[in-house]
């Protein structure tokens, strides 16, 4: 019998040596329940085990109870809490200010679907390298129970208001303007919302993640399509996916046929396990006529939409240098004296 | 002081005074009709022949067929504003020119298209009239070429009467034709020669106006404020520059697209050290200024008063969370859509004060072609060293119009950068408070995203934080935040350029101005002297927040007169909120808005009458 004291069990580190902890961000103060702090929780796993540095990670959101929760992950990455639905200016300024910034944003459907839908269809046709992650739950959270953009028709507010208009879907929006990215989720599908969440990290252009998002306040009674007994039982999956990151061997051998393997930006691949329906996602037309089959069907479609890996991104097109342009020395901002003599002769 | 002929000294074929190398020329054309050329074209034939000269474009908000008028002044004395009366005008427009020739005090001339008949409608002018179609057509066998052509004809007849050099109109039009369009030139010069020809054939020359050699430029180029900016902007050392398109601001970014191509890109990789979005709107470009600001970059945007009204909800949300930003904001005539194509300085007090909640920003008042060169590196320093936006009141006249300036000097200093702390600097410090005064002129230090290391992170709000960025509500922790904001706003005040001054000793009355107003100001305290035995000081501001020598300047005066070109005395108001009530009292308004860039007559004429001169 050993008399030395019993050393703890060593803590679980990933593969740059950090801890599940070095991701968690500082206490949410939203309301118990909420769907948006169960999408911080997958950030904070994935972030992890996919082992990129957080320092790395740059996190943006807008205004509204989603836009509070980039305070609740990666307290070791910068955030930035901007305007209301503008947080895709932010971010894609803050891209072209520096490439290598991973980039996150979170927003909810009054800032992507309401106010900042204009910056929403930019976003998504420059097509900026961006994990965008909509927190939908088809109501105004922090201002007590407003109807969104993508509130149900026939919803009636506390104050006794009906909706009468139809809901945006911000997927349809985002596969017609050409995203390259485009998944459906639910914030409480925990094994389908994560490797969505590492695929879209992987990808390299602009993901859009709408992730269903009960708000347990004003917009999860009978009725809403954004409860999470409607997502229970209407929630259809269109595959089961896997995702494999490039630094792990492949160690299943895929049965052909029932398994479509992509190649993401990052060298990762994303297994899709089909289930009953045979669906493409490379295919644009097919995507907007099952996800159109699946409403009238009163169903959730969730899973990868869409997706385009070859298209090149914003930052690519731009052709800038392999720095960070935020921190070029003035030797290679400021030319030469002989340039500004050059300049000056021309104009004498 | 020009000469000022009565109608009497100058009727018509009277031989007159002559009126050498000080003078004003008006073109008065359709828009569209190709005009700018034939016009740039004279003006630097004057220039060239060592004349001091200034050319302004007076448009419409459209792409062609309503009036345009362009006008140059040659000044032998250096004065470069607006004059008032017009002396020599080149009648070009059907729909105009009655009402341009009436207009005109006697002695002026006139070179009219013959069908026109304006000779028919005053006795008291020189008129010249050419039959522009008959000289067109033989020069110019292609028919749809000739309403362009046409206008080169104006500048013959022009350089024959005026008794310019013709191998410098000549070479001015090789300039701006270029050796890729030698065919476009030679038709042009050969339709300058039709022009030159019937003059000196058919026309006697009657009017006192003309233009001589003289040494009063050398060294000296031509350039329009936007480009003095954009060039500016490209040695500040820019990398990020995001924008809508808006008039008058859109050439300053796109003369700066054409720098940037040609200096800013990598000749072997074909890579760029910046890049140049034109965004969805002034909202989302705004916000990528914000964004890349906050990442490290030396970010800017050019737009003017709708833009930045689009803009004011970002300039609070940088000003409270201390992003830097660079704001060019070329001023044109508004509310609203305004007159688009017209000059004010109309956007003085809002930029001051932009947002909603308490919020002070600096702005500064470039006046001249090398002031745009010079500041647009002091912005991007003071946005930089202070953590805020910074705003540069440009307006139309300066930024669209063609200045004669000296040759810009290269920015000698390095470039500010400001409080930035690296991953060497947390390795040493440990840790930091974003918005903690450790310095005590009320700049924090701050950290860009991607340093690589545990403690470099922050959070960057909207809502109130504390001196390490935490979210607070508290009363006393928000006080401290704000009031620490003004007194950075302290150390800005000792940063930016100080007023010049032009100080006399026996003057009791002031003037006090900003940018383009000083043109007008300048010749109009010549003309109170020469006119009026009045002896005046000048102050010029640079820049907002004002430097103490503002506040003693007014002091030693008796009245301060403050020129602006705005309806409600901004510049008056701002000075109202920045000084001690009892210094304002001194001020008096004189301000100008009626679209035209400030003249000197209006401002002797407003001074001498409230003096009771």
């Amino acid at each position: 019998m050993s008399t030395a004291p019993a050393s703890p069990a060593p803590r679980k580190t990933n593969r740059i040596g950090l801890e599940v902890l070095n991701y968690r961000g500082s206490k949410t103060t939203l309301c118990a329940g909420c769907g948006h702090n169960a999408v911080s929780e997958r950030l904070v796993e994935c972030f992890f085990e996919m082992g990129i540095e957080p320092w790395r990670v740059a996190k943006f959101s807008g205004i509204g109870c989603s836009s509070k929760s980039p305070a609740y992950f990666l307290s070791m990455a910068h955030g930035f809490n901007s305007v209301h639905g503008r947080a895709p200016a932010v971010s894609t300024g803050a891209l072209l200010a520096n490439k290598h910034l991973l980039g996150v944003v979170v927003t909810g459907d009054g800032d992507t679907a309401s106010i900042g839908i204009g910056q929403y269809i930019h976003m998504l046709r420059r097509n900026v390298p961006l994990v965008y992650i909509i927190e939908n739950n088809g109501v105004y959270g922090l201002t007590k129970g407003q109807f969104s953009a993508t509130s149900d028709s026939g919803a009636v507010s506390k104050s006794g208001v009906v909706n009468e208009l139809q809901p945006v879907d911000c997927c349809v929006e985002a596969i017609q303007i050409g995203a390259t990215f485009v998944a459906r989720s639910f914030s409480g599908d925990k094994r389908q919302l994560q490797a969505l969440l590492k695929a879209a990290i992987a990808h390299g252009g602009l993901a859009v993640i709408d992730v269903i998002s009960p708000c347990v306040t004003f917009n999860d009674h009978e009725g809403s399509t954004k409860s999470y007994s409607y997502m229970k039982d209407h929630d259809e999956p269109l595959h089961e996916l896997d995702f494999v990151p490039y630094f792990q061997d492949i160690e299943v051998e895929i049965e052909e046929g029932a398994v479509q393997e992509i190649e993401m930006h990052d060298g990762s691949h994303l297994r899709l396990h089909k289930l009953e329906q045979d669906y493409d996602p490379t295919d644009r037309l097919k995507a907007l006529s099952t996800i159109q089959a699946s409403k009238d069907a009163k169903e959730v479609l969730t899973g990868v939409l869409y997706l385009d890996t070859t298209r090149e991104n914003f930052l690519e097109l731009l052709n800038t240098v392999d720095e960070p342009l935020a921190t070029l020395p003035q030797e290679r901002t400021r030319p030469s004296r002989e340039t500004l003599e050059e300049l000056m002769a021309e104009l004498r | 002081m020009p000469i000022q002929l009565s109608a009497e000294d100058v009727s018509p074929g009277a031989a007159g005074a002559r009126q050498i190398n000080d003078f004003s020329i008006q073109v008065a054309t359709v828009n569209g009709s190709g005009s700018q050329t034939a016009n740039t074209v004279l003006m630097r034939s004057i220039f060239q022949m060592g004349v001091p000269v200034s050319g302004k474009n007076l448009f419409p908000s459209n792409i062609a067929g309503l009036p345009t008028w362009f006008t140059i002044r040659a000044s032998h004395q250096g004065y470069i504003g607006r004059k008032k009366e017009i002396d020599f005008l080149i009648a070009m427009n059907p729909e105009t020119a009655a009402a341009d020739s009436d207009e005109l005090a006697p002695g002026a001339a006139v070179i009219y298209d013959e069908p026109l008949r304006l000779n028919e409608r005053r006795n008291d002018l020189h008129f010249y009239a050419v039959p522009f179609d008959k000289l067109v057509a033989p020069v110019c066998p292609e028919a749809k070429l000739r309403k362009l052509v046409r206008n080169m004809i104006y500048d013959g007849v022009a350089a024959h009467l005026l008794g310019l050099d013709l191998e410098e109109v000549h070479k001015a039009l090789r300039r701006q034709f270029g050796a890729r369009k030698q065919k476009a030139a030679e038709l042009n010069w050969n339709a300058v020669l039709a022009g030159e020809e019937y003059a000196r054939t058919h026309l006697t020359k009657t009017d006192p106006f003309r233009i001589e050699r003289m040494d009063g430029n050398a060294g000296k180029i031509i350039i329009d404020g936007n480009a003095a900016a954009a060039m500016g902007c490209m040695f500040a050392g820019v990398t990020v520059v995001t924008w809508y398109p808006i008039t008058p601001s859109s050439s300053l970014v796109e003369t700066l697209i054409n720098y940037m191509r040609r200096y800013r890109v990598d000749k072997e990789t074909g890579q760029a050290t910046y890049a140049i979005v034109q965004a969805e709107d002034e909202l989302a470009a705004i916000g990528m200024v914000v964004g890349a600001s906050w990442a490290g970059a030396r970010a800017m945007t050019a737009t003017s008063g709708p833009g930045i009204s689009l803009m004011s909800e970002f300039t609070g949300l940088a000003y409270y969370a201390e992003i830097p930003a660079v704001i060019w904001d070329i001023q044109r005539v508004g509310p609203s859509t305004g007159l688009p194509t017209r000059t004010q300085q109309c956007d003085i007090l809002k930029n001051a004060v932009l947002s909603h909640g308490d919020t002070r920003h600096p702005v500064l008042f470039p006046s001249s072609p090398e002031e745009c060169f010079a500041m647009a590196t002091t912005a991007f320093d003071l946005a930089e060293e202070f953590q805020t936006p910074v705003f540069v009141n440009s307006d139309l006249d300066l930024g669209m119009n063609n200045w004669m300036a000296d040759p810009f000097a290269y920015p000698e200093a390095p470039q500010q950068r400001g409080k930035v702390l690296s991953k060497e600097d947390l390795e040493q410090l440990g840790g930091f408070g974003r918005y903690t005064d450790v310095d005590g002129d009320g700049v924090g230090w701050r950290t860009l995203p991607g340093t690589a290391h545990p403690a470099a992170a922050y959070f960057t709000r909207g809502s109130g934080h504390d001196g390490k960025a935490a979210y607070t509500e508290k009363p006393a922790e928000y006080v401290a935040n704000v009031d620490r904001l003004l007194r950075k706003f302290e150390s800005i005040r000792a940063a930016v350029p100080g007023p010049a001054v032009d100080e006399h000793p026996q003057a009791r009355i002031g003037i006090l101005y900003c940018g383009t107003s000083r043109y007008g100001c300048e010749e109009s305290r010549d003309q109170l002297r020469a006119e009026h035995g009045v002896e005046t000081s000048s102050l010029r501001l640079r820049a907002y927040p004002f430097a103490p020598d503002v506040a003693s300047f007014i002091e030693r005066h008796e009245r301060v007169y403050v020129v602006e070109q705005n309806r409600d005395a901004q510049l008056l108001g701002l000075l109202r909120l920045d000084l001690d009530p009892m210094l304002t009292a001194k001020l008096r308004s004189v301000r100008h808005y009626n679209g035209l860039p400030l003249d000197a007559r209006s401002v002797t004429d407003e001074i001498v009458r409230q003096e009771a001169l």
